[in-house]
């Protein structure tokens, strides 16, 4: 297992800077969740990590030894899987594995074992012999993920790992993310902040390529530990919520609003305020709820905090 | 070694893709029909309405005819293939995503480019080598015995000829991320060398000297200008730098 550090790393398009001086810290073992808002520059850090990109200044150690120049040397400990992994359409799955365990040079018989475990665990064993052209994204995806996994890795880099899955893929995927924190070193970006809550043991949130924090999850929900209120509207109310939204919206204790079914959630300044407010304007416009209880603060208000994502 | 197993996937992928079969159907068709070409003419034109006053005019066919045909089919279709089977070896790997996958690997980028020249240099070889063996038989049985070691030299100049604009499809594949770009860029430059293999006196350091030089070593006649052949080698190799000074820095 490896440990992974970036420094100072920086990267330009044109005049748009994707990474502009990062600075991350990955523990050895652990499971690190990369979140940020789209064009943040997360794609472009992992694909600089696998060694697909280059940076234009900046340095990467894999443990101690400093891996930004040293071509495909370091790849021998690397797993990655791309957002959109992409296959030869004419391969089989068990094709596609044995062909990656020829390039890590793993022999005949711990190819044919690791090649089975793989399709086993990815759920591939009844197709294995189907080919990869008539896959659905799923199955693409169970099988990057396959691939990912083929040496072993140290680290292991993984871009919206569950995006394409259903919801009982995503539990599969998500389960053995997590078992792997014990094997190897996880970077994991997603956008679904409800699996990196999860699944990540730290979150590191990144926007316009620059780190704005980095901690331990449990850490990060203390130090942001933001009120919260959840308003449980009640089956009845699904016509006037839009309304009632952008009412909760203008309220001055209110500082973020999002509808996760019949439910509001509230992101506050004060608890107590909020909810005198949040009581006068139901009275005031002649509106029931069912519930209205303080609730503790979740990633994705972090999130949105940290990334001027809210109103 | 890396490009070993980059080398067997290609070439799986070529007869999985079928263009082994249609490289090897196409060019054995014409080894075959060639010298039957040539020798049917006259009778041929008798067909033809008003053909048989032709027919006339024409001189028996020789040897040097179905050589002459045989030549002009195989570089003309092969260059064809070769053009179409190179195009997206780069380009759509890149666009795809699926180089991606494999780069993140340790697979060299150098071995993964010459692997898809190598592969895409055996499945002419051995498409030609038969096209060979083919056109010697039946020209053997309607005109005559050839000189051997003129036939192997003509089919090898051939090959190098065929490579040449493999060489170039590649690199145009690796510099694009469009297949389409990458064959309009390498028709361009078939006509270029084309107008350049032309030019009387100067023509003859083309890659079109292959051709010519392979004419004249079956008609007896001595090649002392081996210039073609060295420029040919030299594009080649040229090209093959090139594609990996740019695919070494590309970003996937």
């Amino acid at each position: 297992m490896n440990s992974v550090k970036i420094e100072d790393l920086r990267k330009k398009y044109g005049s748009v800077n994707a990474l502009d001086g990062l600075n991350i810290t990955v523990e050895s073992g652990s499971v690190f969740g990369f979140l940020g808002p789209n064009g943040a520059g997360k794609t472009t850090t992992l694909r600089i990590l696998a060694g697909l990109a280059q940076a234009d200044s900046g340095s990467i150690f894999f443990g101690e030894q400093n891996i930004t120049k040293s071509g495909t040397a370091q790849k021998d400990r690397l797993g990655y899987l791309p957002e959109e992994p992409a296959f030869y359409a004419w391969m089989s799955p068990r094709e596609y594995l044995d062909y990656v365990g020829k390039i890590f040079k793993l022999d005949a018989k711990e190819r044919r074992q690791r090649v089975d475990q793989l399709l086993e665990q990815s759920g591939l064993k009844e197709a294995a012999k189907r080919h990869i052209g008539g896959f659905s994204r799923g199955m693409r995806q169970r099988l990057g993920i396959a691939q990912a996994l083929m040496n072993h890795p140290s680290i292991l880099l993984l871009d919206e790992p569950v995006s394409a899955l259903d919801p009982a893929g995503r539990k599969e995927v998500l389960e053995m993310i997590e078992s792997l924190g014990r094997e190897c070193t996880v970077i994991m970006s997603s956008h679904i902040l409800a699996d990196v809550e999860r699944v990540c043991d730290t979150v590191g949130i990144i926007n316009k390529g620059k780190l704005i924090t980095q901690a331990k999850k449990e850490d990060l929900m203390d130090r942001y530990a933001i009120p919260a209120l959840e308003l449980t509207t009640g089956n009845g109310s699904a016509a006037q919520m839009p309304e009632w939204k952008l009412r909760l919206e203008k309220l001055p204790g209110v500082t973020g609003v999002t509808v996760e079914g019949y439910s509001f959630h509230l992101a506050v300044k004060d608890v107590h305020t909020a909810q005198q407010e949040i009581m006068q304007d139901a009275l005031a416009h002649n509106t029931t709820f069912e519930k209205l209880e303080v609730v503790k603060p979740s990633l994705e208000d972090i999130f949105m905090q940290l990334t001027g994502s809210q109103k | 070694m890396n490009f070993m197993t980059a080398l067997n996937k290609e070439f799986l992928e070529q007869r999985r893709t079928r263009k082994f079969l249609i490289a090897l159907v196409v060019l054995v068709l014409f080894g075959m029909t060639s010298p039957l070409m040539a020798k049917m003419i006259p009778q041929i034109m008798t067909l033809v309405p008003g053909g048989e006053a032709f027919a006339g005019l024409i001189p028996d066919p020789t040897i040097n005819d179905a050589v002459a045909q045989y030549i002009k089919n195989v570089t003309q279709f092969g260059v064809l293939l070769a053009l179409v089977f190179s195009m997206g070896a780069m380009a759509v790997e890149k666009d795809k995503g699926t180089a991606a996958m494999i780069l993140s690997k340790p697979m060299p980028r150098g071995s993964f480019l010459l692997a898809k020249f190598a592969s895409l240099a055996l499945t002419f070889i051995i498409a030609v080598v038969i096209a060979g063996v083919a056109a010697y038989y039946y020209t053997y049985f309607l005109f005559g015995e050839l000189n051997i070691l003129n036939w192997l030299t003509l089919n090898g100049l051939i090959i190098l000829y065929l490579l040449v604009y493999v060489a170039i499809t590649l690199l145009y594949s690796t510099l694009t991320r469009t297949q389409y770009v990458a064959i309009g860029l390498s028709f361009g430059t078939l006509i270029v060398l084309g107008i350049l293999g032309g030019l009387p006196g100067f023509g003859s350091n083309f890659p079109d000297a292959l051709i010519s030089d392979a004419s004249m070593i079956m008609s007896g006649t001595p090649v002392t200008h081996w210039t073609g052949l060295w420029v040919s080698l030299g594009i080649i190799i040229l090209s093959l730098g090139a594609a990996w000074l740019a695919f070494r820095k590309q970003e996937l």
